[in-house]
């Protein structure tokens, strides 16, 4: 057994050895500022590895939220450096410039406290646009096939592995500058429910979705389909509504 | 502020489309006065067209045309995304869009200093 200089046990304690000089966002509402912690460096330490370091060890009132920590629930996406990022899948090694790294909370929501930000606006606009399925069949009905290789099921399928973490819409610029536009996720998720041959709620959805705060406000800037985590594309899926709603309004239908 | 999220080739496409609107819809006053002066008269005009031997003139004229270019090959990049199929060479068409402004605007150069 070797005895640290302070005379620890080196099993339960490291050797003091490489730093990292951690900017956290401490406050509530919209109150605060950055404070700096300094976390010990670990092999394939991840941003929310630290966080819970400086929450178990330095600061207990730190406020943040995970749970699956292997990127499924989409629950603990926060700013690191500046870009929106799933914490749980983030190794710090790869953001930490110069020993810094600067974590914020999610823009474009209300902070509640800390490094929580308050999803209830991103989750009304999954209402707002339309985001339930809505089938005709009851449960004594058979299942209704839906083939795997149908057009309408393989663009349903490009978008359907959302987790919701809402790192896209913290960062679509749209989204801050007209709070009330559905954003990137809502929007997506519409497209993939226009897509699937079992709901019957599409004319209704197609209304919601092309309304003054909807997918016509997206200017196609690509922010939520380079920062979204699943690698979904909600610009092209966005694009499909346009497309779906100018046909409509060709139509006469909308 | 450009930078964190904003900081890759699709956003700077976006804003290079912004700017150069907006850098044109300024310029359109202008242009309209000027053509106005054809109303009282020939010699108006011709009199301010004098004006674009002038290089510093000649170099307004590249940027002008380089931004009109650009705005043009920018917004039919954009038609394409929304209105057909997604291709996921959109960096490869904003980058030919910057290109193809730039080609515009130094053949215009180079044919008006002919
Ligand atoms: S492409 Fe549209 S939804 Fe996506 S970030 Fe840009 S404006 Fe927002
Ligand atoms: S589309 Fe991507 S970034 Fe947006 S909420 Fe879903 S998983 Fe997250
Ligand atoms: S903790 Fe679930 S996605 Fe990160």
């Amino acid at each position: 057994m070797v005895s640290g200089p302070d005379g620890s046990n080196s099993d339960t304690h490291e050797p003091p050895g490489e730093m990292i000089a951690v900017s956290l966002w401490r406050g509530q509402g919209s109150s605060g500022g950055l404070v700096r912690y300094d976390v010990p460096v670990r092999d394939n330490q991840t941003i929310l590895d630290i966080v819970t370091h400086i929450q178990r060890n330095i600061d207990s009132t730190l406020s943040y939220r995970f749970a699956c920590r292997v990127g499924m629930c989409g629950s603990c996406a926060m700013t690191v450096n500046g870009v929106p990022r799933w914490t749980c899948r983030t190794h710090a090694g790869q953001f930490t410039k110069n020993g810094r790294l600067t974590v914020e909370p999610l823009r474009n929501m209300p902070i509640i406290k800390d490094l929580v930000a308050d999803m209830a606006p991103f989750f009304d606009k999954w209402q707002k646009a339309e985001g339930r399925f809505q089938g005709k069949d009851s449960r004594t009905d058979d299942v209704e096939p839906v083939r795997p290789d149908s057009p309408e099921r393989k663009t349903a399928d490009a978008g359907i592995e959302c987790i919701n973490c809402a790192i896209c819409y913290a960062a679509c610029d749209v989204v801050a500058w007209n709070p009330d536009y559905l954003g990137p996720a809502a929007l997506n998720r519409a497209w993939t429910l226009m897509n699937d041959i079992r709901d019957t709620a599409g004319g209704e959805r197609l209304r919601a979705v092309s309304a003054g705060d909807g997918c016509h406000n997206c200017h196609s800037h690509q922010s939520c389909m380079t920062f979204c985590p699943n690698d979904l594309n909600p610009t092209a899926a966005i694009a499909g509504l346009k497309r779906m709603a100018v046909r409509a309004v060709l139509k006469g239908e909308l | 502020m450009i930078g964190g999220h904003r900081n890759h080739p699709l956003w700077l496409a976006f804003a290079l489309h912004r700017v150069s609107g907006l850098l044109l819809s300024l310029f359109l006053p202008a242009h309209f006065l000027v053509l106005g002066l054809a109303i009282d008269g020939a010699e108006d005009l011709d009199g301010f067209l004098v004006l674009t031997e002038n290089p510093v003139v000649k170099l307004a004229e590249f940027g002008l045309v380089f931004l009109l270019a650009v705005h043009m090959f920018g917004g039919l990049r954009l038609l394409a995304l929304e209105f057909l199929a997604w291709s996921p060479r959109q960096k490869t068409y904003a980058a030919a869009s910057l290109a193809g402004g730039f080609f515009i605007a130094c053949g215009f150069l180079l044919s008006a200093g002919a």
